[in-house]
């Protein structure tokens, strides 16, 4: 069974979301890395990026399998970790403990759009 | 009937047949409509013996004319040392169809690895490919490259690339919605003033051809431009040129493509040639087909695999940047064998053969009195000349001297009438530039 935590919001597309000050971090989720195995490479965009919600802002490879990651919010880029760059597969053993872009909300409104982690939780069974 | 090439003997047919719960062939192909079945007996010749096959055959071959060659235009009368036939006809190399699996194909996948490298010494970028169809369709997926990093949609041309590559170019960009803009020339090179002009947010990329199909060597004066404006510099180059020539590293480009054809492969009356690409460490994941990487098995032995398969095809489905899932493996072999022989002198000496004996063709096209220069711009092996003469007329009597003459380029359009693009490569000798010159003298 794969974790989720009770604080933070949800993606149908498997992105986590904790907004604090007007600001998301944004993650891949527990399932989300599971299911993709080993994590070798992560395209996250770049500071300055606009992102729309539910649009493509980057991809992540795996050994088996290509996906892309969706924004939950719009906004702007306003942070990309480097350390999740350079170490990719910290997101396979942390999946929460590292977030990837912070994402400068443009419209709080918008989290209404996500699901909490009981919804989360129902998406998965 | 059993035939020599078919695997399976009328047992193996039956059993398979028996066991699908079948009793005939024809079974197999039921589902078809009776209505478009071929009926009656396809009209075919009668068998030959193998005597009989090799006489006919000879006699076609005997229809085509042999020349001195003089053209080029994307397509070069090159030196092919011996070896390289008598190494790639070996039926491990000519009859495998591009196997990949590591267990049974280090050969292979050794020979793709070192083309890679070479590739990239060659045009002095990072990454490179297993090799893709030919140089046209090499400019195609250079292009999508650069749309996909930079998600913009508009693509300028050079003028003075190959008609054909930028008709394969327009070819893909009209089902892609992808815009493309011509850059005017200027004696006979790329206008820089022009290119920078139509510099703007939406502009993906530059294509830029390096000889350029006039022959001519380009400028660069706008490679910061483009990069300012966060476009890709696309540059078409003849590998050829490149041990003396700057490469398209030290020039600024952000990916080389181009046809590998050069290095030693013959004409082959149009193909199979080979394409490749290379790129800055950048464009790694936009890198489109097959590459070949180094690795160390279980037991710490050194061998070579497919990798970085994610960016490809068959999983990054319609996202992957292109739908190459092949290379062009034995033509990609006969370059690295090519490449090896000769090593970097002999490719340097190559290069100085084919320059200075298109220099010396041009001088002594000159001194007849009936040509003279359109542009006074640097150029490699091939120049464009201007003439009164009937351009037309004066090939067919060069023709029937032996010589494939210069191309006439007035099928470029009215601009070019009674223009010609000349070609001498590593090939030509002495005696047959003079004697050559003598034919367009005594057509006069």
């Amino acid at each position: 069974m794969s974790k989720v935590l009770e604080n933070l919001l949800y993606s149908k597309s498997h992105e986590w979301c904790l907004v604090e000050g007007g600001v998301a971090k944004v993650g891949l989720t527990d399932y989300a890395q599971d299911s993709l195995g080993s994590v070798v490479y992560l395209d996250a965009g770049e500071v300055g990026d606009k992102v729309k919600q539910f649009a493509e802002f980057g991809a992540v490879e795996s050994v088996k399998a290509a996906s892309d990651l969706m924004a939950p919010v719009s906004g702007e880029i306003v942070e990309v970790n480097q350390e999740v760059l350079d170490n990719p597969e910290l997101l396979n053993s942390d999946p929460y403990g590292h977030w990837i872009v912070k994402i400068k909300v443009s419209d709080e409104k918008e989290l209404d759009n996500l699901l909490d982690a009981k919804g989360y939780r129902e998406l998965l069974e | 009937m059993m035939f020599k090439y078919f695997p399976h003997t009328d047992a193996d047919i039956q059993e398979m047949l028996k066991d699908v719960g079948l009793s005939s062939l024809d079974d197999l192909f039921a589902d078809l409509p009776r209505e478009v079945l071929y009926k009656g007996e396809p009209d075919l010749p009668e068998a030959h013996s193998e005597s009989e096959l090799r006489k006919k055959l000879r006699k076609l071959s005997e229809k085509n004319e042999k020349f001195v060659c003089f053209r080029g235009a994307g397509s070069y009368d090159v030196y092919t040392p011996a070896v390289i036939p008598a190494l790639t006809s070996r039926q491990e190399f000519l009859t495998s169809y591009t196997p990949y699996q590591p267990e049974v194909s280090q050969g292979t996948l050794q020979y793709i690895f070192e083309f890679q490298s070479l590739i990239c010494e060659l045009t002095g970028l990072d990454i490179s490919n297993a090799s893709v169809y030919d140089g046209a369709t090499a400019a195609m997926e250079a292009m999508f490259m650069a749309i996909a990093q930079t998600g913009r949609k508009k693509v300028l041309v050079s003028s003075a690339l190959n008609p054909r590559v930028a008709a394969v170019l327009k070819t893909y960009a009209r089902y892609r919605n992808v815009e493309l803009v011509s850059i005017r020339t200027e004696d006979l090179r790329t206008s820089e003033k022009d290119l920078t002009s139509k510099l703007d947010e939406n502009v993906a990329a530059v294509i830029v051809q390096n000889p350029n199909f006039f022959g001519t060597l380009e400028t660069f004066g706008y490679v910061d431009a483009v990069h300012a404006n966060k476009s890709l510099l696309i540059l078409n180059v003849d590998p050829s040129t490149l041990p003396i020539l700057k490469s398209p590293g030290e020039i600024g480009a952000d990916i080389a493509c181009g046809d590998g054809q050069t290095l030693g492969i013959p004409k082959n009356f149009g193909g199979p040639y080979v394409g490749f690409i290379a790129a800055r460490e950048k464009l790694l994941r936009k890198m489109p087909g097959r590459i070949c990487g180094l690795t160390n098995d279980t037991k710490g032995r050194r061998g070579f695999v497919l990798t970085l398969q994610a960016r490809e095809q068959h999983i990054r489905r319609e996202k992957a940047t292109s739908n190459i899932c092949s290379n062009q493996s034995l033509m990609a072999l006969h370059t690295v064998i090519y490449m090896s022989l000769l090593g970097r002198q002999g490719m340097k000496e190559a290069a100085r053969l084919a320059y200075n004996n298109a220099h010396y063709l041009e001088e002594k096209l000159l001194a007849t009195g009936l040509f003279k220069r359109v542009s006074s711009a640097p150029f490699f092996k091939e120049f464009v000349l201007e003439t009164a003469l009937d351009v037309p007329a004066l090939n067919r009597h060069l023709a029937e001297k032996g010589f494939l003459s210069g191309l006439d380029l007035g099928c470029l359009g009215p601009d070019f009438q009674g223009r010609m693009l000349f070609c001498a490569t590593e090939v030509r000798t002495k005696e047959e530039i003079d004697a050559f010159v003598e034919a367009v003298k005594a057509y006069v």
